[in-house]
């Protein structure tokens, strides 16, 4: 193993109480940066929950979220943006009748001049940069997100997380509305962000998606963590077997 | 630049307009429809509805409603009307701007605060502002004499071209500027297209609802003013038929009703197409049931032309 760092992200005995519901508790994770971790429970485990608490969506009731060893509290989405945290959702977040490069740059969009108008140019021009590097294959920026594949759409949301992600990329079920070969693409696409040097925490149903993808597995079951395991170092029976709680 | 694919759908429009035109040109030739001064009257005539045209584009692509715009019409018209009787034009401009800014900031605040659908509350607030219109001035009309007012707001000319022209052509202007070309514009299509997605990337959805419903609040506010100051006088009967004609204008000029597209330079020539149909017809001799009639064929045809929906779009 490496010398330890500092991990990019940690959260530390996290708990989250919806009144008298415990949705998780004392869950302990790290994320380095180019690493990819696969959070993985039945449905009900809090999967979700500890992605929107990371996220800012949800404030943790009890434990830490540090970045790079400083300790962070995210009153909303927004403050886990400006800090690197970008979100990839599952039900695809962008505006249908919008082109490509508008959903690219939403809510964040380039302006010019002292009448601070829309510098459509550049963010037509960055859009397009950014999705020949990542490879993803679509005609032209202009192109209004309604016309694209589901594929197409995914690589648009995930390409425009990791341009906007100084950090982290939480990835919500990032294949679930995908066809095989739109997934392969979408999983080989994610294989070329963590190695550009980001860190990804990835929720999944497919185990053996998780196999492909991930360098560590965090099993969670009725909000608790069951344990963390290398992916060199279990294999699916395992995993399994932590989820459901049978041996 | 070229940033935008073609869609032939949205050429119609203005086609179609060119087509109007030119029927009129010929079939009412004789009755002088090209003439510089019938010209000049389809402008004065289509400018209050121009000008609301323009608000409900933000209106409907942010995936909003406003049906109390008539009523706004009719209510700051009147309180214009009656402030001039006793007070400086420019006290009774502000006291009937005043008026849609503040219905369009009632609409917005139920519509943000209590989550309530805008066709609801602006379908409550139109009979609530219709009611208090006739109750102002007890359905008496109140007339104007004010030439300075009604020169800049109606009946003037700079030159050959009427002070409306101005008015119609500035609201156009800077609602084009705002819906294409500033990020006010892009985040109002994007909270009518996918909510959610909009403020999931930080766009304050709310706050652009609020504001689309006070911009169309105001808009109305200014149609009724420039109604006063062409026909000198107000009645609670202005603006009683311009609910449709706005929205017809808006859907034929390429905006969705259901939001999250809008043209504001299309909304300008529907409602051209709108002005120049009425004043058509009226050369043609039809009476006003004849007019009706034949407004409402075109329309479903303007309809079935511009607003069919993509193929394979989803919601």
């Amino acid at each position: 193993m490496t010398v330890r760092t500092e991990p990019l992200v940690r959260i530390e005995r996290v708990r989250k109480e919806f009144r008298a519901v415990v949705a998780i508790d004392a869950v302990t994770l790290e994320v380095n940066a180019g690493e990819i971790v696969a959070l993985v429970g039945d449905n009900g485990a809090g999967k979700s929950t500890v992605v929107k608490c990371i996220a800012g969506v949800y404030q943790p009731t009890a434990g830490r979220i540090l970045l790079g060893g400083r300790p962070v509290r995210f009153a909303s989405p927004l403050d886990a943006r400006s800090d690197g945290i970008e979100v990839v959702f599952q039900d695809l977040a962008l505006a249908n009748a919008q082109p490509v490069y508008m959903n690219m740059f939403l809510g964040r969009e380039l302006v010019k001049g002292p009448l601070r108008l829309l510098d459509r140019e550049t963010m037509a021009a960055e859009t397009k940069r950014l999705l020949d590097e990542l490879d993803v294959r679509i005609d032209s920026p202009q192109k209004m997100v309604r016309d694209l594949s589901g594929g197409q759409r995914q690589g648009v949301a995930i390409a425009r997380a990791m341009h906007w992600a100084q950090r982290l990329v939480l990835m919500d079920e990032p294949t679930a509305a995908l066809g095989v070969s739109e997934t392969q693409r979408v999983e080989e696409l994610i294989r070329r962000i963590r190695d550009r040097g980001t860190a990804i925490l990835l929720v999944s149903h497919s185990l053996d998606q998780v196999f492909r993808l991930a360098d560590r597995i965090c099993v969670l079951r009725h909000g608790k963590q069951v344990g963390v395991r290398r992916t060199s170092e279990t294999n699916g029976e395992e995993i399994l077997s932590m989820i459901t709680g049978l041996r | 630049m070229r940033l935008r694919a073609v869609e032939p759908r949205r050429y119609v429009v203005y086609v179609a307009f060119l087509l109007i035109v030119a029927f009129f040109a010929v079939t009412l030739h004789d009755e002088g429809f090209l003439s510089e001064t019938n010209l000049l009257n389809i402008v004065r005539q289509t400018t209050p509805v121009t000008v609301m045209a323009v608000a409900v584009v933000f209106v409907l692509s942010a995936g909003e409603i406003d049906l109390s715009l008539g009523s706004v019409v009719a209510l700051s018209a009147l309180v214009t009307a009656d402030v001039m009787q006793t007070q400086s034009a420019v006290l009774a401009v502000a006291a009937g701007i005043g008026v849609g800014v503040g219905v369009g900031a009632v609409n917005g605040l139920f519509v943000t605060l209590l989550r309530l659908p805008s066709f609801l509350v602006t379908l409550a607030t139109m009979g609530l502002v219709a009611g208090l219109a006739r109750s102002v001035t007890n359905l008496e009309s109140v007339a104007v004499e004010n030439p300075g007012f009604s020169n800049v707001f109606g009946s003037g000319n700079v030159g050959p071209i009427p002070s409306l022209a101005f008015w119609a052509l500035g609201a156009v202007a800077l609602g084009h500027l705002a819906f294409r070309h500033r990020r006010f514009g892009a985040h109002v299509v994007a909270a009518g297209d996918n909510a959610a997605a909009a403020r999931a990337a930080g766009i304050r959805v709310d706050r652009v609802r609020f504001t689309v419903l006070l911009l169309s609040g105001a808009a109305a506010a200014l149609a009724g003013i420039l109604y006063t100051g062409r026909l000198q006088g107000a009645s609670y009967t202005l603006g009683a038929q311009d609910l449709l004609t706005v929205y017809a204008a808006v859907v034929i000029g390429g905006t969705r009703l259901v939001g999250g597209e809008g043209s504001v330079v299309g909304a300008l020539v529907g409602s051209l197409i709108m002005g120049t149909l009425t004043n058509g017809l009226i050369l043609w001799g039809l009476s006003s049931s004849q007019q009706l009639i034949a407004q409402g064929v075109v329309l479903l045809l303007a309809i079935a032309l511009t607003f069919r929906e993509p193929m394979g779009a989803t919601a």
